[in-house]
Formats: C-alpha cells, sequence, structure tokens
C-alpha cells in the first residue's frame, strides 16, 4: 500500500491505496465521487474524464498513485452552491444528453476545450471532443451547448469559488 | 478491468531510477505516460512485478536548443511538444504528426519517449522521427550511448533500448525553414494510422531541394520512402511532377493486411497519400 494525498473538487483526501488503483476507482469507491463513470475497457470512449492540475485526462488511464500530490476536479466539483456551472445549464438548455452516461466525461472535456481556445469553431470544437463518444445524441446539440458557451461575453465566467477556472 | 498487483516506484532522478531498473531485473516495467502501458496491465498482458514511474524525474522533461540539434527530454508530452515554438520552428513534421495522435486526454499524458519505446507501427511520431534523422539518447548503468533513427527501430514493438537501459532524450537535426505535413488515413476520427505519410520538404525558387519522407504502418517498423525522397529531388513542385516522382512509394515496404486493409490496399494507398503529403509540405 502507498499513501497518496490527493485534493478532490477541492478537499484534501489521505488515502492508503494499492498501486494498481486506477484514478476513477479511487474517485467512486476511496472519495465516493460516482459522477466520474467508467464507460469502456480501452481508454477510448472519454466518459471518465477529470481535470488534473487543470487539464482533462482519462481517469481510467492514470493510477491513482500518479495522482498523489495533484489536484483532481470531477463533474461534482463544477457547480457552485447549487448553482450550475454554464456548461452544465448549455448542456440542459440545448438538450445535449439523452442517457446522460457521457454527459460528465462531455462537459470536463468541452469545459477544457474552451479554456483551450475561448472561441472555436465548430469544427475545432467536434475535433476537441474526439475522445468522447456518445451513443444517443448524434453530438449535434453537444456542439450547440459548447457554442452557446462560447457565444457568451465572458465564456466560461462561474461563480465565484469553482475549482475548474478558465485559465485567463 | 484491473491490473495485477505491483509494487510501485517512483525515483526523482534518472541515477535512481536506473539503479531501482538494475534491481529489480527484467520483472520491472517502465511508466512514462502510462497511455500505452496502463491498457497492456489492465488487460493483464502483461504482470510486472514493480512499476517504475518517470513521472517525478524534472531532468527527463523539456525541449531545449543544443547547437544545430532541438533536444526533446523522453517525458515531454505531447501537449508540450505542441506547444513549443522551438520544435514549430525547426521540426515542424513532428508536431503535425502529434496532432493526430489520440485526443487532447491522451495527449496530456501520452509522452514522446514513451510513444517511441513502444514502438506500435501504427503510432504515428515514428515516421516523422526517421524522416527528421532523429538521434535517440540510450542511457544504462554504463552510460549514455546515441543511436542512429535508423538503426532504433527493429522490429514490431522492438527498439534499440535494452534491458535496464531508459530512453531520455531525442536529439532532432534543426530543419529550419523545411515545409512539413502529416498525412494520416483513417475510416473515423480518433483511430490509429490505417496508412501515414510524414513528409518535410526543402523548397528552392520553386522546385524542391530536398525531401525527407517517412512511413507509418507500411511495415513492422515505420519506414523511409528512400527511392521517392531522391526522386522528388530537383522537380518542380506541381501535381504532376510530384504524382509521378512519389509512384514509387510503396517500394520495399511490407505492409500489415487486417480489418482495415489489406497488404494491397495499403501498397495503393502509400503514393497517393505521399503526393498529398509532399504537395502540402511543399504548400502547393
Ligand atoms: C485510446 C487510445 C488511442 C490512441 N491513439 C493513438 C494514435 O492515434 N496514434 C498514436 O501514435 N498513438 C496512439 N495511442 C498511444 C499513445 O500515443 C501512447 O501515449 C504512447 O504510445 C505511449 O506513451 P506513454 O508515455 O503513455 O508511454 P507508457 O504507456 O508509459 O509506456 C509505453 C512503453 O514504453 C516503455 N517506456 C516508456 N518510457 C520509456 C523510457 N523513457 N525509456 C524506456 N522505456 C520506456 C514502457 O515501459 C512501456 O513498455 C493511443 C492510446 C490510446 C489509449
Ligand atoms: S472509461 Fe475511461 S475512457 Fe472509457
Ligand atoms: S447521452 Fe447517452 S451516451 Fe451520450
Amino acid at each position: 500500500m502507498t499513501r497518496i494525498t490527493v485534493t478532490v473538487d477541492g478537499t484534501s483526501y489521505s488515502d492508503e491505496v494499492e498501486p494498481r488503483m486506477l484514478l476513477v476507482h479511487y474517485l467512486r469507491e476511496a472519495v465516493g465521487k460516482t459522477g466520474t463513470v467508467i464507460g469502456c475497457d480501452t481508454s477510448n470512449c472519454g466518459a471518465c474524464t477529470v481535470h488534473l492540475d487543470g487539464r482533462s485526462v482519462k481517469s481510467c488511464n492514470v493510477l491513482a498513485v500518479q495522482a498523489d500530490g495533484h489536484e483532481v476536479t470531477t463533474i461534482e466539483g463544477i457547480a457552485v452552491n447549487g448553482e450550475l456551472h454554464p456548461m452544465q445549464k448549455a448542456f440542459h438548455e440545448c438538450h445535449a444528453l439523452q442517457c446522460g452516461y457521457c454527459t460528465p466525461g462531455m462537459i470536463l472535456q468541452a469545459i477544457d476545450v474552451l479554456n483551450e481556445n475561448p472561441h472555436p469553431s465548430e469544427e475545432e470544437i467536434r475535433v476537441g471532443l474526439e475522445g468522447n463518444l456518445c451513443r444517443c445524441t448524434g453530438y449535434h446539440n453537444i456542439v450547440k451547448a459548447v457554442q452557446q458557451v462560447a457565444g457568451q461575453d465572458s465564456p466560461v465566467e462561474q461563480p465565484e469559488g469553482a475549482t475548474a477556472g478558465v485559465q485567463s | 478491468m484491473i491490473p495485477a498487483a505491483f509494487d510501485y516506484l517512483a525515483p526523482t532522478s534518472v541515477a535512481d531510477a536506473l539503479a531501482a531498473l538494475a534491481e529489480a531485473g527484467d520483472d520491472a516495467k517502465v511508466l512514462a505516460g502510462g497511455q500505452s502501458l496502463l491498457p497492456i496491465l489492465r488487460m493483464r498482458l502483461s504482470a510486472p512485478e514493480k512499476v517504475i514511474d518517470l513521472g517525478r524525474i524534472e531532468e527527463l522533461r523539456g525541449i531545449r536548443e543544443d547547437g544545430d540539434h532541438i533536444v526533446v527530454g523522453a517525458t515531454t508530452t505531447y501537449t508540450d511538444a505542441l506547444a513549443s515554438d522551438l520544435l514549430r520552428e525547426h521540426a515542424a513534421v513532428l508536431q503535425d504528426a502529434i496532432k493526430e495522435v489520440a485526443d487532447p486526454q491522451i495527449r496530456r499524458r501520452g509522452t514522446l519517449g514513451g510513444a517511441l519505446v513502444h514502438a506500435d507501427p501504427a503510432g504515428d511520431v515514428g515516421a516523422p522521427a526517421l524522416a527528421l534523422d532523429t538521434e535517440f539518447v540510450i542511457t544504462g548503468s554504463a552510460g549514455e550511448r546515441t543511436v542512429a533513427a535508423a538503426d532504433f527501430f527493429q522490429d514490431l514493438f522492438e527498439t534499440a533500448v535494452g534491458e535496464g537501459e531508459l530512453l531520455t532524450a531525442i536529439r532532432i537535426p534543426k530543419h529550419t525553414g523545411w515545409g512539413a505535413h502529416y498525412e494520416k488515413f483513417v475510416r473515423v476520427s480518433h483511430q490509429w494510422s490505417i496508412v501515414a505519410v510524414a513528409a518535410t520538404i526543402r523548397v528552392e525558387g520553386g522546385s524542391i531541394a530536398e525531401a525527407r519522407i517517412g512511413l507509418t504502418n507500411m511495415g513492422s517498423t515505420p519506414l523511409r520512402a528512400t527511392a521517392v525522397e531522391s526522386a522528388l529531388v530537383g522537380v518542380a513542385a506541381t501535381d504532376e511532377a510530384v504524382r509521378e516522382a512519389c509512384a514509387a512509394a510503396a517500394e520495399g515496404t511490407n505492409p500489415p493486411s487486417d480489418l482495415n486493409g489489406s497488404a494491397d490496399y495499403r501498397r495503393a494507398l502509400a503514393p497517393i497519400l505521399t503526393r498529398r503529403a509532399v504537395l502540402a509540405a511543399a504548400g502547393a
């Protein structure tokens, strides 16, 4: 067992873990952040996407021990005091989900796309989301939701205290 | 899926990593970005007793200029390589290929050294590394040696990096001002290359002065299309002239047959993709 200290959604956790434990299992089973889901066994689908030190990664393809000393943001950490993150709101308003299984990863990756490039073209949005599979929506409304957030005056401005911030 | 249990070591220097490797012998696996190794461990295709993580070794990361070369540390991520002005200016074809690797999340973790040592013939960074005459710096307990690209890739998933050794850096001769393009052929976005071509070209007065062409997935290792490179010298950068010079792109290759295409299909693709890559690299 190895002791790790990881900040998840703003709270610091210290745990003994087996080195073989995947970050996604650590988040779900040790920390209880079951909002982050597992959709595949091949690191293709992106459902498990979280932010590690502010950049998106697939948490099924990172060991928990590799996150020691780092910061993780999950889908559960982007709304503040019950107020949805603008990307969550846009997914809701644009009907960008059906079964919702891909949504946690899709939203975190969509936030990452805008952090890198606040005003992407439709093509850039689609390419930015290429590592996230959705089996329901046909992607169209997902792209619309990202465009809606990008079209606002200050793209991904969010409530104070949110942990998945825009790097200005 | 969950990997078999292993002990985990996270050394903070190359010397400590080499000592750990020497002690563990062939029971150890080195972990860089983990984007190939972790799927392999999860599927239990490999079950090492020890995993030695290079991720905490600062000296292995980063990109710098050294005279006529650009030196890229082995654990530099794809994302950091994409952001590098030095690579954009002096080794553009490598960046063009990296843009086509996997997806943004995997590019955040995956490293150039990990991809090169993994040596998947469908991987995208081998061909541009070969086209750029990259030198590979390999470090072991006996010290450091430098291997030419032509000797680095030995077979399917096999390189010149031996047991107890690490790839510590690659040294890329500057190709300043060369045009570049990576033409990747896939059926869907987010797929490994069926075939791809890395072309970097020096154009002088409207015709091609020098050309370097690397082929992805046309054999068990990345290959140089040397016949095309010679045929392109002195050729005008026009569709017709380049088409003719690229006709021999599949010469001497031994491509695989799989669900995505037969060997013959790949041989038919190679000249077409090479022409596209060369014309784009030449700005035509
Ligand atoms: C879904 C998915 C899609 C992908 N698509 C593509 C694609 O389109 N194109 C493409 O090119 N690649 C693709 N990849 C693979 C990706 O590029 C990997 O990141 C890369 O192959 C390995 O780099 P890494 O740093 O993650 O290495 P790791 O996975 O950590 O290691 C890979 C191997 O190299 C060894 N190793 C690593 N570093 C060193 C070193 N410095 N010295 C000695 N040995 C070392 C390890 O022991 C291991 O055997 C994809 C991967 C996934 C999961
Ligand atoms: S569960 Fe991680 S990519 Fe599918
Ligand atoms: S909404 Fe069902 S997978 Fe995307």
